[in-house]
């Protein structure tokens, strides 16, 4: 019953769970899963001004969630307001300015629920390029880099002493974290994207002694979200992103009764 | 000796508060240097300036160039969600010289290497904190109250730990302590500090140095000083006081 469109989703989903692991660990280290919502909210106004502009639509989000990527990186330095306040205001900011914008282009359909939510019958070889190009060079980039965004994790202070170019890092993370929500969002969504960043992750942090083996274990999880997700979704004709998303809550579920290690 | 850091009249402030006012001092290798001090003194203030965590407002602050330093924080905040080892939370330091296990056998706590950070008690803390900071076989080593959360007896030894270090490695140390009669035993100097430096010296003399008595509300140590200075702290420079010493 595996279609070639769904071997396509399926490649989607295990390339996009394989960079999710270690990059949703670090989420879940740094507390920034409503900071993932934010962007992720973001690539919405990207497919609108993609669309608007007639560009590549992955290529608009990735912009759109780099750009707000680095506003909030600049807004979080100067603003009195507290984070999760102004996460929230840029956050549906974004969502509510790509919705009205689309709403603008009578010569445009387009369907919205397959932006919020995914569709996995949408994926493309083009969009396995993107999975697979840009994820090979974030995990190239994210080996180079991983000691030192641990130990700017673990502390900023130890690591500005010791000469780890802590604010660069910083926004290398954010970077990355922008790069993934845009290759990812055509198969989950934007409104459900950060869910796969972070669950399979915290279900991994249950069986791990050290960070490398929470990001590892983290893929694991994250492939068998999806595989469980996809079978869900073609039995039983359910959609495709929440699907992955409920199976890897059920993995999270499972994992609490189990004993936790280290 | 070689000379590490030196402090030109340095000064702090932030948002029209005064945190620290001409500080000047210098530290150099085999030093230990001790900062004492009422809350709010400005003493971790200090030790961001030196550590050019923070930026000085005035004065001159020279740091001997390229030099390697080695800091143990106050307190080390690790949320549960991050499982780390001990030994791995060794390797994260950036442009380490020497192996975890031989950081981990200077301090005495090899038998730690595989713990769990998040499980180690405030001693134990302590020590691996310490072997951190002595990854990159510092010139100068930093310590911003080693010895919270730590038993009175545990406090004497991790004292005697750092002075035996500071003598094996023939590095600088300036430490923040609360305590002066603590690290009387294993300090050089001792900068009594609230927000200008009230009285520097040898330990024992700023012990007996009344306005460290004032500072600590302990007026019946004033009484023991050989000399009684009666004049306002405000008024004076650490280079005055030092005749007392």
């Amino acid at each position: 019953m595996w279609d070639s469109f769904l071997l396509y989703g399926l490649l989607a989903g295990i390339g996009i769970a394989a960079l999710a692991g270690p990059l949703g660990s670090f989420v879940v280290w740094r507390r920034m899963a409503y900071f993932g919502d934010t962007l992720a909210h973001s690539s919405l106004l990207g497919v609108a001004l993609g669309l608007l502009l007639q560009i590549d639509l992955t290529l608009a989000v990735l912009v759109a969630c780099l750009i707000l990527g680095i506003m909030l990186a600049a807004l979080q330095r100067s603003s009195w307001l507290a984070n999760d306040t102004l996460l929230g205001i840029l956050a549906h900011t974004a969502l509510s300015l790509g919705l009205v914008a689309l709403a603008f282009m009578d010569n445009v359909r387009v369907d919205l629920m397959s932006y919020l939510f995914g569709d996995l019958l949408a994926i493309q070889p083009m969009d396995l390029y993107w999975i697979y190009g840009g994820g090979l060079l974030l995990l190239l980039v994210l080996r180079r880099y991983w000691s030192q965004l641990l130990s700017i994790t673990v502390s900023e202070e130890l690591a500005r002493v010791e000469g780890v170019r802590v604010e660069a890092l910083k926004l290398l993370l954010l970077l990355m974290i922008s790069v993934l929500i845009a290759v990812a969002m055509k198969f989950v969504g934007a409104l459900i994207i950060t869910s796969l960043l972070i669950i399979p992750a915290a279900t991994a942090r249950r069986f791990s002694r050290t960070p490398e083996q929470m990001a590892l274990y983290a893929i694991g999880l994250g492939v068998l979200s999806v595989l469980g997700g996809l079978q869900l979704s073609i039995s039983h004709d359910t959609p495709a992103g929440p699907s992955v998303v409920v199976s890897a809550a059920s993995l999270f579920l499972i994992s609490q009764l189990l004993p936790k290690k280290g | 000796m070689t000379k590490l850091v030196e402090l030109t009249d340095v000064g702090l402030t932030a948002e029209n508060t005064v945190i620290l006012e001409r500080i000047s001092f210098a530290l150099h290798r085999g030093e230990i240097l001790t900062l004492v001090g009422p809350n709010g003194a400005g003493k971790s203030s200090l030790v961001k300036l030196v550590l050019k965590l923070k930026v000085a407002t005035a004065g001159t602050l020279w740091r001997k160039s390229g030099l390697r330093i080695g800091y143990v924080p106050q307190k080390l905040h690790l949320d549960p969600v991050l499982p780390l080892t001990v030994a791995r939370f060794l390797s994260l330091a950036h442009g380490r010289r020497i192996t975890v296990a031989r950081a981990l056998a200077m301090v005495g706590a090899e038998r730690l290497a595989e713990r769990a950070m998040q499980a180690l008690s405030g001693g134990e803390m302590q020590r691996v904190l310490l072997a951190r900071a002595l990854m990159m076989e510092p010139e100068l080593l930093i310590l911003d109250e080693p010895a919270q959360g730590v038993d009175v007896h545990g406090q004497t030894e991790l004292y005697a730990l750092i002075k035996q270090i500071s003598d094996q490695l023939n590095c600088g140390v300036l430490m923040v302590s609360h305590d002066l009669h603590l690290v009387m035993a294993s300090t050089h100097q001792v900068i009594c500090l609230n927000q200008h430096i009230c009285c520097h010296g040898e330990p024992e003399h700023v012990a007996r140095h009344p306005e460290f008595a004032r500072l600590f509300g302990r007026p019946e140590l004033a009484q023991l000083a050989v000399y009684t200075h009666h004049h306002d702290c405000d008024d004076e420079h650490h280079g005055d006081v030092r005749h007392v010493g």
